[in-house]
């Protein structure tokens, strides 16, 4: 049996009497790229805010990366990257000065620092970017380097939330390349996702519908119970049903 | 503290990008310092005065060259009737009516004695209450000479006792000497309240705080971090306006400059708390902006800037012990002008330093990183 490195049992968060994410229960192996699936206000991003430490769950369980949700948020938060839905690197620092910032804040020593920055400008190709402020990038680079930050300080988990809303179809292809790469390091990636191509590339997926997770297995076996040519075909015959939308 | 230095180097970046924060800094001192105490002055001049003379003697002359000779007043009407002195006023070209009765000279020869009525538009309140007591003052020094030439004249002695006082710290009752260190004190607290309170509220909504907050950072390294730069860009502000002082009004400290630097260096650190706690409970500038402006114009009107503390009413004293401003003022003009040392603003410096460690506790408690 594999690693489980989220587990989470009848999760749920309630804002008022509206219940956004809806006794979730499910678990994510070590290594594994796992895609969160779900029409917009389906709960995913609530979902996951819950799992980075950033929101107390109303009720239910979890662990991430061994450390409880609601008691260990700072341990979890030494574990885990994470790139939010908006883009939030500071755009009024130059690219190394962002990589260096947070390298810095997750405790990376100068030296450690130095290399990890050359690193990555190198494998972004941002030789001649390193100097310019990150607000005058192209958003595709803004979201390769978000990323990349993100999983600077070889976090277990990193987690992210639509990587590539709004990008160019090669920029996304580029943007995989560099999840593979990590999950290749033994990074386990927790995606959202709007495109069902993207969907393809995750070796697991759940597709929530208001707030309940209605289905999860490998995109091969999700084809194969729904009866479907493509995960397009599938999502909509669950999100068909949804009551909730944007 | 590797990671508040991490935070540091971050944010002062981030100022010295930020060129129009660096302008405020430099040009509002230099503005406000130079400008505000020309007009925020306690000194009425200018009073039109419209007089109704129902006498026309020599002696109405007499008093009326004398409120005119004192360069308080502006004879706007000299009228005959007081309707005519009334409709000035009612048109706004009057701010006083001084009317003479008929026979004035003649009873003040024969009988001794003479009313005068003085009647004030009091829609500006200072401006009618000052301008009333400097006629009020000068009708009773005229008063006073008329006495002494008409007894005189009748060869009587007169005793007269006459009040001479002198004013210390401030010898020539020059109101710039008494505004400059108050509105320096405004300056930097209002520069190190919405500096402070915009910064944490700008990276939520631009959400960068998220990327924080989903790190292990320690919550005290982050307000430190916060604090830090604000404090330092405080203490910048407060030396330049001291140099502005000096330049423009040559005000020199005539206490510690010390003693002034280490009571600023404290209040800094309250008042920048009291910004950061402001914005642990706001999502957007514009809710902070309103906030601040909101406890500011509450700090500077309950501050004894403009108004004297000791005539406020009992209430309003007990609110003004809460206002950390009161104790920056007081202090700034105990030693910048009386010369006070460190052992007469001890009280001060206790007070602000409590400010100080209660606002910061409450905006590190505040600041959640899991909501």
């Amino acid at each position: 049996m594999q690693d489980v490195v989220i587990k989470t049992d009848k999760l749920t968060k309630r804002f008022g009497d509206f219940v956004a994410t809806n006794a979730i229960t499910f678990g994510v192996y070590k290594g594994e790229i796992f895609g969160f699936l779900g029409a917009n206000g389906a709960g995913k991003t609530t979902a996951m805010r819950m799992l980075c430490g950033l929101s107390k769950p109303s009720s239910g369980d979890a662990t991430i990366a061994g450390f409880n949700v609601y008691r260990e948020t700072e341990e979890i938060k030494k574990n885990i990257g994470y790139m939010s839905q908006k883009f939030s690197l500071y755009e009024d620092l130059t690219v190394l000065e962002n990589i260096r910032f947070f390298g810095g804040i997750y405790g990376l020593t100068d030296q450690q620092i130095k290399t990890k920055s050359e690193e990555l400008i190198e494998r972004l190709g941002l030789e001649s970017e390193a100097k310019k402020l990150v607000g005058s990038l192209p958003l595709g680079w803004k979201q390769k380097l978000s990323f990349s930050v993100a999983v600077l300080h070889e976090p277990r988990i990193v987690f992210l939330d639509e990587p590539t809303g709004g990008v160019d179809p090669v920029t996304r292809r580029q943007f995989w390349d560099l999840i593979y790469a990590a999950a290749e390091r033994g990074v386990t990636v927790f995606v959202t996702t709007h495109y069902m191509d993207e969907a393809e590339y995750c070796n697991r997926i759940s597709i929530m519908v208001d707030g309940k997770i209605e289905a999860l297995d490998s995109p091969t076996q999700l084809k194969r119970n729904f009866n479907a040519s493509s995960m397009d075909e599938v999502f909509y015959q669950l999100a068909r049903g949804a009551k909730r939308g944007d | 503290m590797r990671t508040v230095r991490f935070l540091l180097q971050k944010e002062f970046r981030q100022i010295f990008r930020n060129r129009a924060i660096l302008a405020m800094i430099c040009v509002m001192p230099v503005v406000q310092l130079a400008v505000l105490p020309w007009a925020a002055d306690y000194e009425v001049k200018n009073v039109n005065l419209a007089v109704a003379d129902h006498d026309h003697s020599t002696f109405s002359q007499q008093l009326v060259n004398s409120i005119t000779a004192s360069g308080y007043f502006r004879l706007t009407g000299y009228n005959g009737s007081y309707q005519e002195a009334m409709h000035l006023v009612e048109s706004d070209q009057a701010d006083l009516i001084l009317e003479i009765p008929a026979g004035f000279e003649r009873n003040l020869v024969r009988e001794n004695q003479q009313k005068l009525f003085v009647a004030v538009n009091a829609i500006n309140g200072t401006k009618a209450n000052l301008g009333g007591a400097y006629l009020a003052e000068i009708i009773k020094n005229y008063n006073q000479r008329i006495r002494t030439e008409l007894i005189s004249e009748a060869g009587e002695p007169i005793h007269v006792i006459e009040i001479t006082s002198s004013n210390w710290f401030n010898p020539l009752m020059n109101y710039k000497v008494y505004m400059v260190p108050g509105i320096l004190a405004i300056l930097i607290t209002m520069i190190g309240g919405f500096l402070s309170a915009l910064n944490i509220v700008k990276e939520k909504e631009v959400g960068t705080i998220e990327q924080i907050n989903v790190t292990p950072i320690r919550k005290h390294h982050f307000i430190l971090g916060k604090l830090i730069p604000f404090w330092v860009l405080g203490n910048v502000v407060f030396t330049l306006g001291l140099i502005v002082s000096w330049v423009i009004y040559g005000i020199i400290p005539a206490g510690n400059l010390a003693v002034l630097y280490a009571f600023i260096s404290v209040y800094l650190v309250s008042v920048l708390g009291f910004g950061l706690l402001v914005s642990t409970f706001c999502d957007t500038q514009q809710q902070a902006m309103f906030i601040m402006f909101f406890f500011m114009m509450l700090f500077v009107l309950l501050g004894g800037l403009f108004t004297s503390i000791d005539s406020m009413p009992e209430w309003a004293k007990t609110v003004t012990r809460f206002n950390p401003v009161r104790y920056l003022i007081e202090v700034m003009r105990m030693v910048i002008l009386k010369g006070s040392g460190m052992k007469n603003i001890l009280y001060h410096l206790g007070i602000v330093t409590l400010f100080a460690i209660g606002l910061n506790s409450l905006a590190v408690l505040n600041y959640k990183k899991t909501s």
